[in-house]
């Protein structure tokens, strides 16, 4: 059995909504997909076992019968009869609420049926996301017409896609960041260079957003070795395919795609690169989000389920939870059923971290933060905690530790952690684990593993990739300088 | 009968605003009228039958006791048991849905109670706004909202 329910928050009264909905045969006025409908026999639309009979856009023929209409509830039950697609035992039901505070309608649209197996999850997305959300879009839209006054905030629409540039033999002049040393930010300059046409298994890649992350300081720096200078740094940027090279066959020119993985290179407007780890973006998402989220968000992804295998129930400990993989972090280890305990620097980043659904917030990871971890565990201490914070934080990471606790350290944002004894360890047989993003990429397969699970997870709502802050090429050396003063929340994108 | 009922859009994923508000001993936590609360005799306070007892900041004491608590449904339905304000047969039920457009929260609450006829008006008043109202409130700033 096959179960879809979508939902969405409609600007208009609920008396409105409902006068159109409780029509059973208003569909054709506003619903996209349908070209004509009639009622059998000439009955009321609002007799319950009214047949309409319609026929769609593309052509098809349905009939659907109304099996319960009510106006106290404002609900109705429909099944269909007569259909295209097996969409065997289907029944639906739509129920409006309004929401009080707001003057505006919850629109619940669910259905059950039984699709053969194998069409099953594309006769769910069909209904979902073609019928419902569609749907439920176009009547708000045409309840707008009739009152232009009347504007719904939503999301920013998806962008429309780059159009293609021409290919051109010689390759594909860009703006690009060159790191001309190792240092500051001032190493950093614009300037121009050019993409060359994709080789065999590679992919060129019109940029229109670039994803910083802190990585790209400690390749700036030199503290990691990803990059002699002069070159290109940025390890995740998401754009619009261009052209491929020969043996590529998991992408073509127009594809929206996205990438989070080394080499260096991504701070550019155009960029040529082998295609293995370039994956393609799903149609909801657009690229900003993408390009904010790709890399700590399969960051969150491995270290939740790889690195430690989050158990419901388990206590634990996220270090600068408003940042970017810290948000990310949080989020994704409530919605998999812990209790997150979260640390911050201060009180705006603590109410982050509170929306994000850490169970309590510390601001620093001083003693304060060590009594609401003994607090909140009954005393036993963390399960876990994901550290990237590193030098400042490794000592009380360990202290808040339960005994068979496991430190994740991924990073080092207040400094190296040097050498350490592990000895110590043994006095609560700590487990330390300090995982390198690169191994849980490492192959095509790896990769697809990661992005998918990320993208079902946004999807599904366990993640929320929060609006990032875009900000022009140009600016870069300001961006580095904020992140690495830790001046920013969430994610920035440089846009191209 | 006298029913009342308040919805508002939570700006958070659902589980998330239900981790907040399924602890029934966790109105300190997210209402801005609640001074403190414990569970009587000790119980957890995720067991159905379990009583609340809270004082407000204004002073006043409630006990209610957890009829219903649904994870499945993201619902609680809890009675009064003894309050200062004058309601009988109170039963109330907060009920949270996933808006799947926009990956937000739809939250309801509705109480249903027997009261004197002079008193009706202020009550639903006092019970819609004071309390309902006030605690959608602060529960969507706490997650960003206005």
């Amino acid at each position: 059995m096959a179960r879809v329910r979508e939902s969405a928050i409609i600007a208009a009264p609920v008396e409105e909504v409902w006068h159109w909905l409780r029509d059973f045969n208003s569909h054709a006025a506003w619903h996209p997909a349908i070209a004509s409908s009639e009622i059998e026999g000439g009955v009321p639309a609002d007799t319950v076992g009214a047949v309409r009979a319609f026929t769609l856009t593309d052509g098809g023929f349905l009939r659907e019968q109304l099996l319960a209409l009510d106006d106290d509830a404002r609900e109705l039950s429909y099944c269909l009869i007569e259909a295209p697609l097996p969409l065997h035992g289907y029944v639906a039901t739509i129920r409006l609420l309004p929401v009080t505070d707001g003057g505006q309608t919850f629109w619940e649209w669910s259905s059950e049926f039984s699709p053969p197996p194998d069409r099953a999850a594309e006769l769910t997305a069909l209904v979902a996301n073609d019928i419902y959300r569609a749907g439920m879009r176009a009547l708000e839209r045409h309840l707008r017409r009739d009152d232009p006054a009347r504007i719904r905030v939503q999301r920013a629409p998806m962008p429309a896609p780059t159009p293609m540039p021409v290919a051109v033999a010689s390759g594909q002049s860009a703006r690009a960041v060159v790191m001309t040393a190792h240092g500051g930010p001032e190493v950093l300059e614009i300037r121009e260079i050019t993409a060359p046409d994709p080789g065999p298994g590679e992919v060129r890649i019109a940029q229109s957003h670039i994803g910083v992350n802190f990585i790209d300081i400690y390749c700036r720096t030199g503290y990691f070795d990803l990059l002699t200078p002069p070159g290109v740094p940025g390890m995740e940027a998401a754009g619009v395919v261009d052209s491929i090279g020969a043996g590529v066959a998991h992408l073509s020119p127009g594809d929206r795609v996205a990438y989070a993985c080394a080499p260096t290179g991504a701070y550019a407007s155009s960029r040529t690169m082998a295609a293995d780890l370039v994956v393609r973006i799903p149609d909801w998402l657009d690229s900003a989000h993408a390009a904010a989220g790709l890399l700590k968000g399969i960051t969150a992804g491995f270290l939740l389920h790889d690195v430690h295998r989050l158990q419901r129930g388990e206590n634990v400990v996220v270090h600068a939870a408003a940042g970017g993989v810290g948000t990310l972090l949080t989020q994704w280890a409530g919605a998999l059923g812990a209790e997150v305990i979260a640390t911050v620097s201060d009180e705006a980043k603590a109410q982050v971290a509170s929306a994000n659904g850490a169970r309590a917030v510390a601001i620093g990871r001083g003693a304060e933060f060590l009594d609401t971890v003994q607090r909140l565990t009954d005393g036993r201490g963390a399960d876990v905690v994901f550290d990237a914070i590193g030098r400042d934080s490794f000592a009380n990471s360990i202290a808040a530790l339960a005994t068979r606790g496991h430190l994740v350290s991924f990073g080092q944002a207040s400094g190296d952690i040097g050498a350490r004894e592990i000895g110590p360890l043994s006095s609560k047989s700590l487990t330390l684990s300090r995982p390198n993003y690169g191994h849980y990429i490492a192959d095509r397969a790896m990769m697809t593993m990661q992005a998918d699970r990320l993208f079902a997870a946004i999807e599904a709502g366990r993640v929320t990739i929060p609006d990032p802050v875009l900000t022009p090429l140009e600016q870069v050396a300001q961006v580095h300088d904020d992140l690495e003063h830790g001046r920013t929340t969430g994610a920035i994108v440089l846009t191209a | 009968m006298t029913r009342v009922y308040v919805s508002s859009v939570i700006p958070a994923p659902a589980a998330n605003v239900w981790r907040r508000v399924r602890d029934f001993n966790g109105l300190p936590d997210w209402t801005p009228f609640v001074a403190e609360s414990r569970i009587e005799q000790n119980q957890p306070s995720d067991k159905v039958g379990c009583i609340r007892n809270f004082t407000l900041k204004d002073g006043g004491r409630i006990r209610e006791q957890l009829l219903a608590l649904s994870d499945y449904d993201m619902s609680c339905t809890y009675a009064i048991l003894e309050s200062p304000m004058g309601v009988e047969n109170y039963v109330a039920k907060l009920t949270l849905t996933p808006v799947t457009d926009g990956n937000v929260t739809f939250a309801q609450w509705q109480a249903d109670f027997d009261c004197a006829p002079d008193r009706e008006a202020a009550l639903v008043e006092q019970i819609g706004k004071g309390v309902f109202q006030a605690a959608f409130s602060a529960l969507g700033a706490s997650f960003g909202g206005r």
